[in-house]
């Protein structure tokens, strides 16, 4: 489970990395995305894989997945919402000012 | 508890919060509340400054949770120095923007509200997760700011800085991440204690997300390679947020500070001194580059900007020395170099307004209204700026050289801080001889029908000049109390890097 875990944070990682050094913003957006997911991941295995133990202490358990991790991804995702919502307005409002969706917000030649 | 600590936080979230409710209200009501919030964040700032003067670090757990389990706000020196400054900045960039700035956007009274909960937090919080939460507070107001008005190059510039600073939170959150899963906590403190005692296997790792989060805080500071999204970013938005942003770049400086020190300085164990290769040769490299885009550029305020990355590179040289002397320098610089940067903004936007056509374009133009009082100006500022003789640039750069008199890297430091300082006063004289000297009658017949406003018609206004002034001031102060100031930076400095005052404090007894 770590090693696939630790495969698809890499994958995720390096798709966000391309996506994000292309030069239309819609995919710069998407790498951004890509990005944050993976590291919404990584913060989350941070606190170990564990399977089938709480993270609530209760006299019947020996076993207890960490907590803090869970509430720091938590936290990660909903900036990450906010972020995202950010940069895809203000890449509409980038596409209305310069008049396309480059970047540098000039067209090739 | 000491509630002191958390109000310098919690007051412009709550004001924020009711201008949001008051959007609909007249303007001049705004005003005068975000005045007086700003006003009594500036008195919390003195009595914390006050109440740590004495050395004493004061910790204060958010819901009583007990440290490292909770989250700790702490006041010490250095934090209650950045307070101070965040506070008189704020003041006079917002008086500036009332000339009009404020009215061009439905919600700058609440966005700089927020960007101030955003500084106040981050410069208090002691936990390293908390630190980014209020990194990506200040960064969205500072984005709302930043693109407040609009216009096609702010949002050329503002897309650029929202996805350099987002691509910056991902690899913030990576070495946080690697930290806790390595460590276990993310209170600095504890931190501290568990960075110095890791396991060998571990140190690497250790190491690595120590370099990762200094690429980050480069990246807020604008350090070489870091800093290209800063000249077009400050250059293209509005005046008074252009000053209000002189502080932007300190945040990353205090971070390096604070984290460097404190979880990986001197006696961090196998993590001690992760930066020494790091700090000061980036940093001499930042004056080098910053000088030759302030040699370079063709607008006043694309200038200025470059002036931000040749006072960052300065500032963080000062840090990369690691002594207590160095640090002190930096200290001490920090706040004129923030000031000095805030009056150049707000100087070269009352400049511009005046040249008509011309804007802050490198051209001999037009005679400008008042143009004896503004050259003035220009003139005292540029020398701020360049670090002459008898002002606080000067102090902070001399005490910058005495500190480093004792280190290796002595011929290198000197040689680029002066170089450094010339070509700021070569750049500074250029742009100030073209914009007053050789600005000519004859410009204005020429090109009067393109004028849209007459440039003689232009009165200086209180709530223009009282800024300046202000600010200004405010580097005259730091030069004629500079002992007690030094003072007080040295003794910061020692805190710094005695951090086990740091972590006894919050910690307590367990260390």
């Amino acid at each position: 489970m770590e090693a696939l875990i630790s495969v698809m944070i890499g994958v995720l990682t390096a798709c966000g990395i391309y996506l994000s050094l292309r030069n239309r913003t819609f995919s710069v957006v998407l790498g951004l995305t890509f990005l944050s997911y993976a590291v919404n991941l990584f913060l989350f295995v941070m606190g170990r894989l564990t399977v089938g133990a709480p993270p609530i202490i209760s006299d019947a358990q020996t076993k207890y997945a960490d907590p803090l991790p869970q509430a720091l991804v938590l936290t990660a995702i909903v900036i990450s919402f906010a972020m995202t919502a950010f940069v895809i307005v203000l890449s509409l409002k980038a596409r209305a000012d310069l008049g396309n969706d480059h970047v540098d917000g000039k067209e090739e030649a | 508890m000491n509630q002191l600590i958390i109000s310098p936080v919690i007051l412009p979230l709550l004001i924020g919060i009711l201008l949001l409710f008051l959007r609909e209200q007249d303007i001049f009501a705004k005003r005068v509340i975000t005045i007086l919030s700003l006003i009594t964040q500036l008195s919390l700032a003195l009595l914390i400054i006050q109440a740590v003067s004495h050395g004493n670090i004061l910790s204060y757990a958010l819901g009583n949770w007990p440290a490292p389990f909770g989250i700790v706000l702490v006041a010490d020196r250095l934090a209650a120095w950045m307070l101070i400054i965040t506070a008189l900045l704020s003041i006079f960039a917002f008086i500036y923007s009332t000339l009009g700035t404020d009215r061009v956007g439905r919600h700058f009274h609440v966005l700089f509200q927020l960007q101030l909960f955003g500084l106040n937090g981050a410069f208090l919080t002691s936990d390293l997760f908390n630190l980014f939460v209020f990194f990506e507070i200040l960064l969205l107001a500072s984005y709302g700011l930043l693109l407040h008005g609009g216009g096609r190059l702010r949002t050329k510039a503002g897309l650029h800085f929202v996805v350099v600073n987002l691509a910056g939170s991902t690899l913030f959150l990576f070495a946080v991440g690697t930290l806790y899963g390595i460590l276990g906590t993310l209170n600095m403190a504890d931190l501290a204690l568990r960075a110095a005692s890791v396991a060998p296997e571990n140190i690497a790792l250790v190491r690595a997300a120590g370099l990762l989060l200094f690429s980050v805080f480069a990246l807020k500071a604008a350090l070489l390679p870091l800093y290209l999204w800063l000249p077009t970013a400050y250059a293209n938005t509005s005046a008074p947020v252009a000053a209000l942003f002189a502080i932007m770049t300190k945040v990353g400086a205090y971070s390096i500070l604070r984290v460097y020190t404190l979880i990986y300085g001197e006696k961090a164990g196998p993590a001690a001194n992760l930066l020494e290769y790091w700090l000061l040769p980036l940093a001499l490299s930042t004056i080098i580059v910053g000088s030759l885009g302030l040699v370079g550029s063709k607008h006043l305020r694309t200038q200025t900007a470059y002036l931000v990355v040749v006072s960052v590179g300065t500032l963080l040289t000062a840090f990369g020395l690691s002594s207590t002397l160095g640090i002190s320098a930096g200290l001490y610089y920090l706040p004129h170099t923030t000031f000095a940067t805030g009056a150049l903004f707000l100087l070269v936007d009352a400049v511009l307004i005046r040249r008509g056509d011309f804007s802050d374009r490198l051209d001999p133009g037009p005679v400008i209204a008042s143009h004896h009082l503004f050259g003035g100006l220009f003139f005292i500022t540029a020398m701020l700026m360049a670090g002459l003789p008898p002002f606080s640039g000067f102090l902070g750069k001399f005490m910058l050289i005495k500190a480093s008199l004792n280190h290796p890297a002595l011929p290198w430091v000197m040689t680029i801080v002066l170089i450094g300082g010339l070509l700021s006063m070569i750049a500074l004289a250029r742009s100030g001889s073209l914009i007053f000297y050789r600005a000519n009658a004859a410009y204005v017949d020429e090109t009067i029908t393109k004028i849209k406003v007459l440039p003689h018609t232009h009165r200086p206004n209180t709530r223009e000049l009282l800024p300046i002034f202000g600010l200004l001031s405010l580097c005259l102060a730091m030069t004629i109390w500079a002992e007690p100031i030094i003072r007080f930076t040295n003794a910061t400095a020692l805190q710094l890097l005695s951090p086990e005052q740091y972590v006894h404090a919050v910690l307590g007894k367990r260390s």
